[in-house]
């Protein structure tokens, strides 16, 4: 179960792959030859202790760190070696775990900004901003699809840490990505909060095209949610299957859940 | 408002001082004559521009440069080494300026693609290493520029004092040459400045914003912040230059005391912190008020201290003492940064959003 999973990448579909990603800081090996395949139209959590290395792996795969050793390969292109913002540019999507916004602009104008980003709009001078309708209307749709639109006009500093959450997501669909990468996106986040991003996480699963990629601490989010479960541990991948079959294992039992599943699975 | 680039000033009192300063400036010649006065409103003017394409770097792409006077200097270098070698016509003022502005933006470039990506304090201490060379090569190559005396040259006859536009005056203001110059600097700063506006309103300029906030994030949309902030530097240097150019045209004259000296550098952070960062607008307050301070405060000392003095009172002759014009201004300068942390602009506009 642990380890590769079979595949034939298609030249057509959306492919992200990992093959043996390392990396080594000193002497502590954080992700350890991590061999994994995602496949489109499949939502794949990846749950493992704290320090277990999945944020680290998320890193890896969007480029805010470089590997040590191994390679990220997306659509046939070998990735390793570009910046964040060129992953970025070829459709990895990211939302962070420790909120990670423009603090003093407004709502809009964070997400405008990630639409801007996706259009292209690098280096346009000599154009108003303001007067870039386009931008402002596709922003105002994202503002919807997380619940925003009226705190359209708010210092994303003054936004309460649900709201923030939502507009750390909001700036990940506002780019359109192809793979979506949520770093557990309800952390924090007060009870009534969490249905819409669940909805909407669940919502992005109905586009057959895309790859999700989740990392979660809570087990009754994973078992609603995912298709597929990987298991981290020690920044190892220790396995890989089906939910169902991950949870009731008995390396899942011992490494992840410890001594108390019935704590774990109670929703 | 497509003139502002949609950026209003957003603060009635605010618009009220622009409108003063802008109006004061458009009209300086009939409005304060002689030369002392004129003088100062053409400082003014090419210093608001000077300070706002600093503030471009500072306020809105939080970088520390402090290569700004050196693109002064080069500008400014540029149009006087032509005009003083080639004689005064316009097409030596032009060469100049063709040699100085693509001068600058190599510099600027270089600089920048060799020190942004790192981290930005390796760039603050690369420009100071950089304008330090630049300065000592400017005062050591004094067969070419005139070393610690610089250049005085000859302007175009049609900005040189003895020149009238025609016979006459208006409003009692004979219309000759310096008028015609001061019209070329006030323009040329207007439009700069106009210029600067729309770029840092620009999606651009949304982005530069965006990168000073969180670079960790800008890069994770897909910006590419070390070309994002090269360009930054490369816009930067070159309205510095232009600024540069016009303040030899306005002096006749370019020295390292009047365009290169470490003094101008900290005279622009100065200005820029008390109009207020990322703001455009403080540039020009901030320029208007200190060089008006520079100009005027020591008179006023000097009548206060002579005005204590003859009224017997001690410590104070000397406490305002014209030589002490210094001390008053440091003091100025803290006060101000200790109540309007955020510049006269920036705590302008708070008020304006708090009412």
């Amino acid at each position: 179960m642990a380890g590769s999973s079979g595949h034939s990448p298609s030249s057509m579909t959306t492919h992200l792959e990992t093959r043996d990603l390392t990396i080594r800081f000193g002497g502590h090996v954080a992700v350890d030859s991590v061999t994994c395949a995602f496949r489109p139209g499949e939502l794949t959590a990846i749950v493992g202790p704290n320090g277990a290395g999945k944020t680290t792996y998320f890193n890896l795969i969007s480029g805010q760190l470089r590997a040590s050793a191994g390679k990220v390969l997306f659509n046939g292109e070998d990735l390793t070696r570009l910046p964040a913002s060129l992953r970025a540019r070829r459709g990895l999507g990211r939302a962070f775990q420790l909120t990670n916004l423009f603090p003093n602009l407004t709502v809009g104008e964070n997400i405008r900004l990630a639409v801007q980003a996706t259009r292209g709009v690098h280096y346009e001078m000599l154009r108003v901003w303001s007067g870039r309708s386009d931008l402002i209307t596709r922003a105002d749709a994202v503002l919807g699809e997380v619940a925003l639109a009226p705190r359209r006009n708010v210092a994303a500093a003054a936004l309460s840490h649900g709201d923030q959450r939502k507009l750390e997501v909001g700036m990940m669909l506002a780019l359109e990505p192809a793979v979506f990468m949520f770093d557990e996106p309800t952390a924090g986040m007060s009870v009534d909060e969490v249905p819409v991003l669940l909805d909407l996480i669940a919502s992005l699963k109905r586009d057959r095209s895309k790859i999700i990629l989740l990392v979660e601490h809570k087990m009754d989010v994973v078992r609603s949610l995912a298709d597929r479960i990987i298991v981290l541990h020690n920044g190892r991948l220790v396995a890989d299957g089906a939910p169902a079959e991950v949870i009731a294992s008995p390396i899942v039992q011992e490494a992840y859940l410890g001594a108390a599943p019935g704590k774990a699975s109670a929703a | 408002m497509m003139i502002l680039s949609g950026d209003k000033p957003r603060s009635l009192v605010l618009s009220v001082l622009l409108a003063a300063v802008f109006l004061a400036l458009a009209f300086a010649p009939f409005l304060f004559p002689g030369s002392k006065p004129l003088n100062v409103a053409a400082k003014i003017c090419i210093f608001a521009l000077l300070v706002a394409s600093y503030d471009l770097l500072l306020g809105y792409t939080g970088i520390v440069s402090f290569a700004h006077t050196m693109f002064f200097g080069i500008g400014s270098y540029g149009v006087a080494l032509a005009l003083f070698n080639y004689g005064p016509s316009w097409t030596m003022i032009v060469l100049g300026v063709l040699i100085a502005l693509p001068l600058a933006a190599v510099l600027a470039l270089a600089i920048g693609l060799f020190s942004l990506r790192v981290q930005a304090i390796f760039f603050s201490m690369v420009t100071l290493a950089v304008a330090s060379a630049f300065a000592v090569l400017a005062s050591q190559l004094s067969w070419l520029t005139g070393g610690e005396d610089g250049r005085s040259f000859q302007v175009p006859p049609a900005l040189r004092p003895g020149n009238r536009l025609f016979e006459g005056e208006i409003f009692g203001v004979a219309l000759n040459g310096r008028v015609v110059s001061y019209y070329l600097v006030f323009v040329a700063c207007l439009v700069l400045f106009l210029l600067l506006l729309r770029i840092v309103n620009s999606p651009f300029g949304r982005v530069l914003l965006a990168i000073r906030e969180n670079p960790f994030r800008a890069e994770a949309l897909g910006y590419r912040i070390v070309v994002h902030r090269t360009l930054a530097n490369v816009i930067a240097a070159l309205i510095a230059a232009a600024a540069g150019a016009l303040n030899a045209i306005w002096l006749h004259y370019t020295g390292p005391e009047t365009s290169l000296s470490f003094s101008i550098m900290l005279d622009i952070l100065v200005m820029v912190v008390i109009g207020g960062m990322g703001t455009m607008y403080g540039a020009v307050l901030g320029a208007a008020l200190y060089i008006l301070a520079q100009n005027y405060l020591q008179a006023l000392m000097g009548s206060v201290s002579s005005a204590a003095a003859s009224a017997g009172l001690p410590l104070v002759p000397g406490l305002f003492h014209p030589d002490r014009w210094l001390l008053w201004l440091g003091i100025l300068f803290i006060l101000s940064v200790r109540f309007f942390p955020t510049g006269i602009v920036g705590r302008l506009r708070q008020r304006a959003t708090k009412a």
